[in-house]
């Protein structure tokens, strides 16, 4: 466990809830990073099911997701067996915008930025 | 309905030590066409966020542009995990992701567009576990938990685009992350939400989960009213009545209505989740018994 947080974007493929322009550009703009990240192809698709990989993520220590709305987000993790750790943040691709997330994702106070790829 | 729970391999875009970064562009096409195809992607670079190992025994294919065009050979140290690495440099995302659904060969996998994950989710902060919610849904989609606790136990069972449960349930606890209104997608639940309560709890003493006055009806006079009020033909028209308004509402899809059982199967199915809704709560800590 490490006190650098895990970031995870969760692409809601299986439904188009989640405004496209928004979750294009979060994910653009963390490729753009020089981040190391996660991506899920959807969250409630995982939950359904009960995929392992949810605890998996979910023993990461600490995480910054880019999803939904967080009620909808814990208890996904919740009803999949894997409870989100205290302090998880979870950015909402529904209702802030792709600036206001990447700004949150890619905080550097706690992120070791070292690399800046192409 | 999906009833496997395979999973598909988990993909790393490695651009960590040892490996050329890839131009942004293709990064991102490759990113994008594997997430949507269903794929579980992390992408590694040297930079210390972290992400997560997988604990299980699923493949983890490594993908990374490398010297000489030629992938490391790799192997876990706990000898759990099967790491495949392949190179792909030049390779446009259409064949990468035909490279990785080679790698995962016949192994099953769900695909965004063939299936909606629709199901409700519960949130345990707002439940008061009324079980209203059990004794309302004819589809067997909830059940309750060893410590008589509200469970979603067979989501695949959930009709898609139905979120009629959440407009029963006095909290306004459940919700649908794919639907699009709050506060039903998970929104915060605000004052005006939940003073809706009065319209739900009508509704759902309509469709036959009036648990509590069933629990505290104790007097036989009382009783004999209530089974008269109840016969099971007036029970069932009022439940098809009150499912039409709810469709004329929009507030749930024609075809959950088409697809309902028998009228005798419903009767049998509300008789027995409300049988184990009143058991249940009839077990918590403080209850009190019903006679
Ligand atoms: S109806 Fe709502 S409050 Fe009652 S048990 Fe179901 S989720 Fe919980
Ligand atoms: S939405 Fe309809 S089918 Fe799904 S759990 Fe609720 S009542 Fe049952």
């Amino acid at each position: 466990m490490s006190d650098t947080p895990t970031l995870l974007y969760c692409r809601c493929a299986y439904a188009q809830v989640v405004p496209s322009g928004v979750k294009n550009a979060v994910l653009q703009q963390l490729c753009d990073s020089g981040a190391s990240f996660e991506t899920v192809s959807d969250l409630c698709e995982m939950t359904a099911h009960r995929d392992p990989r949810l605890q998996e993520l979910a023993r990461c220590g600490r995480l910054r997701i880019a999803a939904c709305y967080p009620r909808a987000v814990t208890g996904l993790f919740q009803q999949a067996g894997a409870p989100l750790p205290e302090g998880t943040e979870i950015l909402n691709m529904r209702s802030l915008t792709a600036e206001e997330i990447t700004r949150q994702m890619l905080r550097t106070e706690d992120l070791a930025m070292t690399a800046e790829p192409a | 309905m999906i009833t496997h729970t395979a999973r598909p391999l988990k993909v790393v875009l490695y651009e960590g030590k040892g490996a050329i970064p890839l131009p942004a562009e293709a990064r991102l096409k490759v990113m994008t066409a594997l997430l949507d195809k269903g794929y579980a992607v992390a992408r590694v670079t040297t930079s210390g966020s972290q992400t997560s190992a997988p604990q299980d025994d699923h493949t983890l294919l490594l993908l990374g542009s490398f010297p000489e065009r030629q992938a490391p050979a790799l192997e876990d140290v706990t000898g759990r995990i099967q790491i495949e690495a392949r190179d792909i440099t030049d390779l446009d995302a259409e064949s990468i992701v035909a490279l990785v659904d080679k790698t995962r060969g016949q192994k099953p996998m769900n695909e965004p567009g063939k299936w909606k994950p629709w199901f409700p989710v519960i949130d345990y902060s707002r439940c008061t576990n009324c079980m209203q919610c059990l004794s309302f849904c004819l589809f067997d989609v909830y059940g309750v938990s060893e410590e008589n606790k509200i469970q979603v136990q067979n989501n695949d069972n959930c009709k898609t685009n139905c979120p009629a449960c959440s407009r029963v349930c006095p909290e306004v606890a459940i919700m649908f992350p794919k639907y699009q209104a709050g506060p039903i997608n998970g929104d915060e639940v605000s004052a005006t939400d939940h003073g809706r309560e009065k319209m739900k709890v009508d509704i759902s003493s309509l469709l036959g989960g009036d648990i509590y006055s069933a629990l505290k009806d104790r007097s036989a006079a009382a009783k004999s009213r209530f089974s008269k009020e109840r016969s099971p033909d007036k029970a069932l028209d009022e439940r098809k009545k009150c499912l039409t308004k709810l469709v004329s509402d929009g507030f749930i899809p024609m075809d959950v209505l088409a697809s309902l059982p028998s009228p005798d199967e419903i009767l049998r199915k509300s008789e027995i989740a409300k049988a184990r809704a009143a058991a249940a709560l009839a077990a918590q800590p403080g209850a009190q018994p019903a006679n």
